[in-house]
Parts: C-alpha cells; sequence; structure tokens
C-alpha cells in the first residue's frame, strides 16, 4: 500500500496533463465529425473506425514519399471524404440499412489500409520531417509549445468557425433538415440521399483529417489505431452535452457553442483517461473503461425522462 | 388548357404477392382544373391518403400517369416533384423540422424546387418577410422567429406548415386530413385559415377529411372516393345544396350500408 501511494505522485499525473490536452484537441477534431453524423445526420456511423486509420496511413505514406506534411493532412481528409462517400453510397443507391453499411466499409478499409501501408504499421520520424504536430513539441522549448497549442487550438476554432457557416448555408441547412425529418425534407424538394452522402463525407473528412493529425503526434500510424474511435468520438460529443449542455442552450450561437463542447469534450476524456492510468488501471482495460462512460452517459437522458418526472413533480 | 392534375388510370397494390395484398388504387381517374379546391371523403381505406400520397411520389405507382400543370411527373422522385407541390399532413410532428426554428423551416421551403447552395440559409430580408406573413397568423408567432419549432403546439405547427406550402407558390396544396389530429377549436382556426391561404393566393387544392360537415362547407368541388377509386363527384351549386344526410345515403347505396363507419357517423 505504501509502495501504491508513494508510486501516485501529483507530479505525475500533472505531467500527464499536456498530453492528455493535445491529444483531447486533436480527437476532438474526429469527434466533430461524430456529431455530425450521430446527432445532426442521427445516423451511427461506424465508418469511423476504419476512415481513421484510413487518414494515418495516407497522411504517413505520403510524408515518407517527401509530401508536405500539411498537404498531407489534406489528402487525408479526402480519403476520409472518400470512405464516408461509400457508406453512403451503400445506404442510399443499396438500400443497405446505414449501421450496416458503415459497418461494411470499415471492415473493408482494413484491408485497404494494409495495401496503403504494406504492412500493418509505418513510422515516421519527427527528426526526418517538418510534422504539423507531434508528441515530440509538447516537451519542446516554450515556443515550440506555444506553437504546437496554439496552432492545435487555432486550427479546432477555424474548423469550428468553417463548420458553423457551412451549416448555417442553404446546402447545411438542407443536411440539418434531412437529418431531423426526412418526410418535411423530401416534401420541400430536398434530395435526402443526395445530402445524407454528403453529411458522411464532411464527417469521414475530419475523421481522416484526424487520423492524419494524430499519426504525426505520435509518429506512426497503425492499421488498428482507429479501434475504437467511435466510442472516443460518443464519448466526446455525450460528455460535451453532459456538462456543457445547459451553457449552450437558447443562446445565439447555440451550434457554436455544442461543437466547442464537443471538442472539449473530448480533451475531458483525455484527462479523465490519464487520471485513470495515473490510478494504475491496466491499460488493456482502458477500452472496457471507455465503453462503460459511454453507456452511463447515454443512458442519462433516458433514464432522466423515465425516473426523473417524480422529482420534478415534487 | 392543360389541367392543373390529371390523374389517369392509376393503380397501386401494396404487399402484392403476400397476404398482407391490399388493393389500394383500383382505376383512379381524376381531372383538376385551376383554382379548384377539391374536398375528399370516403371511408377508412378508400385510398384518400394513398391518391395524395401517390401525387407526392412517397412511392411509385404500379401502373397510369399523373400529370400536374401539363407535365407528366409519374417517373419523377418525390423531392423533385416538391416542386409543384406544397403538403400539409395529418401529424403536425412531420411537416416541420422541429430541431430547427421557425424562420429556418420556412426559409426549406421558400427554396423548395431550387438547388441547395452555399448561400446563406435565411437572410436577413427573408426574416422582415417572414414576420410579416407570420404576423397575418394572428398567433404571436412573428416574435418568436428564432424558436425552434419543436417547442409549438401542433396548431401552431400546423399553421407555419400552411404558410411554408404557400410561400413559394404551389401548382397544386395537398392537405392530408391536416386537422385531424387538433383540438375542435384549433382544427376550426386551421381550416379558417387554409381557405384563407387557398383564396388569397389562388391555389389549386386537394383536402382530405373525415369530417363530412367541413367537406361540404369547404371547396368548390367534393369527391367520394371508395376502394381505390372515385364514386362520386359533385361541384358547384350542387356542391352548396348538398345536405350529411345526402352523403350518407350516397355512402350506403355504394357500399350497401357496411360503408358508413362509425368515425364518420360521429363527425
Amino acid at each position: 500500500m505504501v509502495l501504491l501511494a508513494y508510486s501516485l505522485s501529483p507530479l505525475s499525473l500533472l505531467r500527464a496533463m499536456p498530453g492528455a490536452c493535445a491529444q483531447g484537441l486533436i480527437w476532438g477534431i474526429m469527434a466533430l465529425g461524430v456529431y455530425i453524423t450521430f446527432r445532426i445526420l442521427d445516423f451511427a456511423d461506424l465508418t469511423v473506425d476504419g476512415s481513421l486509420a484510413t487518414g494515418g496511413a495516407v497522411a504517413v505514406m505520403l510524408i515518407r514519399s517527401g509530401v508536405n506534411p500539411a498537404v498531407a493532412l489534406l489528402v487525408a481528409f479526402a480519403a476520409g471524404m472518400a470512405a464516408g462517400f461509400i457508406t453512403g453510397m451503400l445506404h442510399t443507391a443499396l438500400g443497405i440499412p446505414g449501421i450496416l453499411s458503415s459497418i461494411l466499409t470499415q471492415i473493408s478499409l482494413y484491408s485497404i489500409n494494409l495495401n496503403i501501408m504494406g504492412k500493418s504499421n509505418q513510422a515516421i520520424n519527427v527528426d526526418q520531417y517538418r510534422l504539423v504536430v507531434s508528441l515530440r513539441y509538447i516537451s519542446g522549448d516554450a515556443v515550440t509549445k506555444f506553437k504546437f497549442y496554439g496552432g492545435v487550438v487555432l486550427g479546432c476554432i477555424i474548423l469550428i468557425a468553417i463548420l458553423y457557416c457551412y451549416f448555417g448555408t442553404e446546402q447545411g441547412s438542407a443536411i440539418r433538415a434531412t437529418g431531423c425529418n426526412k418526410s418535411m425534407a423530401k416534401a420541400q424538394g430536398i434530395n435526402t440521399n443526395f445530402h445524407t452522402v454528403l453529411a458522411l463525407m464532411i464527417s469521414n473528412g475530419l475523421v481522416g483529417l484526424c487520423g492524419g493529425l494524430y499519426a504525426q503526434y505520435q509518429g506512426s500510424a497503425d492499421v488498428n489505431m482507429g479501434r475504437g474511435a467511435i466510442v472516443i468520438g460518443l464519448a466526446a460529443v455525450i460528455i460535451g452535452e453532459v456538462i456543457f449542455g445547459k451553457l449552450c442552450a437558447g443562446k445565439h450561437f447555440t451550434f457554436a457553442y455544442n461543437m466547442i463542447s464537443v471538442v472539449l469534450g473530448a480533451v475531458i476524456y483525455y484527462i479523465v483517461i490519464s487520471f485513470v492510468l495515473w490510478l494504475k488501471m491496466p491499460s488493456d482495460d482502458m477500452k472496457l473503461f471507455s465503453a462503460i462512460v459511454v453507456a452511463i452517459f447515454l443512458s442519462i437522458p433516458y433514464l432522466k425522462g423515465k425516473y426523473g418526472k417524480k422529482g420534478a413533480a415534487k | 388548357m392543360a389541367y392543373a392534375l390529371e390523374l389517369k388510370d392509376i393503380h397501386k397494390t401494396f404487399n402484392k404477392g403476400t397476404i398482407n395484398e391490399k388493393v389500394a388504387l383500383n382505376g383512379l381517374e381524376l381531372k383538376l382544373n385551376e383554382g379548384d379546391f377539391v374536398t375528399i371523403i370516403g371511408g377508412n381505406g378508400a385510398g384518400k391518403s394513398t391518391m395524395l400520397n401517390a401525387i407526392a411520389g412517397v412511392w411509385s405507382i404500379d401502373a397510369g400517369s399523373i400529370i400536374i400543370g401539363g407535365k407528366d411527373v409519374t417517373s419523377l422522385p418525390e423531392h423533385k416533384r416538391a416542386k409543384f407541390l406544397g403538403r400539409v399532413f395529418q401529424d403536425p410532428m412531420t411537416g416541420t423540422a422541429a430541431t430547427m426554428s421557425i424562420d429556418e423551416n420556412m426559409a426549406i421551403a421558400a427554396r423548395r424546387g431550387k438547388s441547395r447552395t452555399l448561400k446563406w440559409g435565411v437572410t436577413k430580408a427573408e426574416k422582415e418577410q417572414y414576420k410579416n406573413q407570420l404576423k397575418k397568423l394572428d398567433l404571436g408567432l412573428e416574435e418568436r422567429l428564432t424558436t425552434k419549432v419543436g417547442l409549438l403546439s401542433g396548431g401552431q405547427r400546423q399553421a407555419v406548415t400552411l404558410l411554408m406550402a404557400s410561400l413559394e407558390k404551389p401548382d397544386l396544396l395537398l392537405l392530408d386530413e391536416h386537422t385531424a389530429a387538433l383540438d375542435p377549436k384549433t382544427a376550426a382556426k386551421v381550416l379558417a385559415l387554409s381557405d384563407k391561404i387557398i383564396e388569397e393566393n389562388n391555389l389549386t387544392a386537394l383536402m382530405v377529411t373525415h369530417n363530412m360537415k367541413d367537406a361540404i362547407a369547404h371547396g368548390n368541388r367534393l369527391i367520394m372516393m371508395h376502394e381505390g377509386r372515385i364514386i362520386y363527384d359533385v361541384a358547384g351549386e350542387d356542391k352548396k345544396k348538398l345536405k350529411v344526410s345526402d352523403l350518407l345515403a350516397k355512402f350506403e347505396e355504394v357500399s350497401g350500408g357496411e360503408f358508413a363507419n362509425d368515425r364518420m357517423m360521429l363527425s
């Protein structure tokens, strides 16, 4: 016991925080993608487990062959969009149920990702390439640190601003209407199939972008890097909603606040994870832990609705 | 001059070849003149709503053709036919997007039949315009432009849906029992509003109703459906003279009595 207490040094927890925040911000981009499908489009899209690794694989292979790491991110975004397109077509053109279409794409991407990389894992060395983000920058000097965090935060803000504007356009509104009420959308002349595919492409584009960033961050792409990504994305969306939901409701720019809380949800998720790891929970159990956290948060609204009325009536 | 709507020998069978097979439309024929406001009555399963859904293109028909304003739309998908149609549904939830605000819903309706571009979804000028139009509803909604439609009552939602249907003047307005889910007072209000919107915009309209009094009181023409086709069609002066008892007699005549079900007797 003494040994355990000794090893639970607050300092080591503190040391883990910068990494947790960085990871959270990067995964926050993926969580934004999950937010688009899960909340706006009302589509449980499991493509992300595959398209995240695709983004990583594409980015790493391009960087290894001498492409600028920033450009590689754009291609990772495009690769993610392609994955979303396949899921969308399986669903809309071939009539396969949404969740099943996404599973089919996810499984096929496993082979595709192996083909992209030639093997299950490919590394990039931060000393060799000018990577956009890297684990190494966290332990660098103050300027490097500032550049790194500033860049990631600014990147997230710009992405949220773009998404905010986009979902305010005619096309973005059409996607929201499609997700909210297909009958209404069709009656108003909205091509719901087209807008479903479009939303899946944008969502998976963001996921691919996150994959590209994360591969650069950890210095490698792995065919399994996306396993369970959907759970992390959902966790971020739900943690964000539960913690910040009340603050966001009914104000101007609600939608922007929602997206910010999704990204913050991802950061909180990683802080919790590093806290749990600091408590010496075996890392093998992390996925089980994540799933339980998501299950609890997903069930809160339902249980509130079922049992909360008694509390409200008093 | 082309008819506002022409339905030619339309057939539709649901669940063909199964034990649940149901002939819903059986050689349906209908011609509407420009400006006709037709009320549709008939028993459960007579094909009233099915006819409106066939016109709207919710599914494709087995045989026949649908011509709106001289244009054959039989092979067009639902979202492409929307250009010609304004629709209000029985369920107040169906006609609007609950998670979007009133002005966003209206802006989506104002772009019916147009492609969705990267321009702003709702412009400032539109907001002003919508405010004025909402004022006419006299429900105080003009002050709640950015309220989510999901927070409105059923009657308010139907009123907004009616307004949305007329923002971009449709060639044909389809009202599918749009007051059936409302309380009597609200239903009367929404009906009066429907009359007003149809008259002001000089719309051609089809209105399905279960209420025979309403069917007689509204519109210039009344049709009765039975087993997927029209069995009675009355317009102008003859329609004005109609009484509920006449319609009941007609029901019994065509169906040997079993036709006038409880729901119609009560209404």
